[in-house]
């Protein structure tokens, strides 16, 4: 994959297969101290000790169990590669946290890419979960948290209806921009892909 | 924040909504599923989905139903479009590409004619 934005996709899918309700993404970019660090907070069905040790390991893979496989093991190699890391927490019955992070300046990592063409995805493919995008460059920070769209939706329109797609990418689009004008438009033309 | 204005503008979104509803009546509904596991995002399925989503923004095509699915074994085939209509069976359509999606849309989804060179053989 070459790009962050989709390695959040695929794990974000994760929680989804794993009967989350709610799925918390959140970007901090921290300037000063050059890290980036990406985390995916669910409250799925969780994983015991064994299956959290195995979920970097993609040769330990069961293949019966939907959480194992190349995703996981291939962004900690992304992150290990920019002087970084992979730490994932998990409760059985409460849910799963991945968080990963890395160098932000490093020349090996990835660009973020579409961060609005990954949540896009997510909100309108997963409508059945309360989708939250926290988004910080430094102090500044965006929000987007799907429940107030859906409550004021309610059962008029689908988040698949024409005009609400324009809304949401909108929304997104402006937001993120919003946070990351001051750092890198290199970030914001590939976001508008 | 622009979050506060954004629901004004979801509002209106709405209300013209229910307006015209009065005037359309429901045809047969369609379902399009992505198949979004690792396999598919590698081989670029959000690229489809957005494409998707944007043949629906273009040609204002209402009551389509957008889901996702994790990976279904056909890992070679993808990205993998599903297509449902009505109680029609499902029509499973392989390496779809951005294009591929827009012109599945527009004849399958709109058309009602299958897009025979894009079905994954059986």
């Amino acid at each position: 994959m070459r790009e962050l934005s989709l390695h959040l996709l695929d794990i974000a899918e994760n929680g989804v297969t794993a009967g989350a309700q709610n799925i918390t993404i959140t970007i901090v970019e921290d300037l000063r101290t050059d890290r980036l660090e990406l985390t995916v907070e669910d409250d799925g069905r969780g994983m015991d000790a064994v299956m959290v040790a195995q979920v970097t390991n993609p040769f330990s893979t069961t293949r019966t169990t939907r959480k194992v496989g190349l995703g996981i093991p291939l962004l900690k190699l992304a992150a290990e590669m920019c002087a970084g890391g992979l730490v994932v927490e998990s409760t059985p019955n409460v849910g799963t946290k991945l968080s990963v992070n890395f160098q932000r300046s490093h020349i090996d990592r990835m660009p973020l890419g579409d961060v609005t063409g990954t949540l896009l995805s997510l909100l309108v493919g997963w409508p059945q979960v309360h989708w939250v995008l926290r988004y910080r460059v430094d102090e500044e920070e965006f929000v987007f948290d799907d429940a107030p769209i859906k409550t004021e939706l309610g059962e008029v329109l689908p988040l698949s209806d024409p005009e609400v797609i324009g809304f949401l990418r909108g929304a997104l689009r402006e937001g993120i921009a919003a946070v990351t004008k001051r750092t890198h438009g290199d970030y914001v033309k590939v976001a508008e892909g | 924040m622009p979050t506060v204005k954004s629901l004004d503008d979801l509002r209106k979104i709405k209300e013209q909504a229910m307006q015209k509803r009065e005037i359309k009546t429901a045809s047969g509904q369609a379902q399009v599923t992505v198949a979004m596991g690792t396999c598919g995002i590698a081989a670029g399925a959000r690229e489809t989905m957005k494409a998707v989503l944007e043949t629906i923004e273009a040609d204002q095509l209402q009551g389509i139903v957008v889901t996702q699915t994790g990976c279904i074994g056909l890992c070679e085939w993808e990205p993998i479009v599903q297509v449902t209509i009505g109680d029609q069976p499902k029509v499973t359509y392989g390496k779809v590409t951005p294009e591929r999606a827009q012109q599945i849309l527009k004849e399958h989804v709109v058309g009602g004619q299958v897009v025979k060179n894009l079905v994954v053989p059986a």
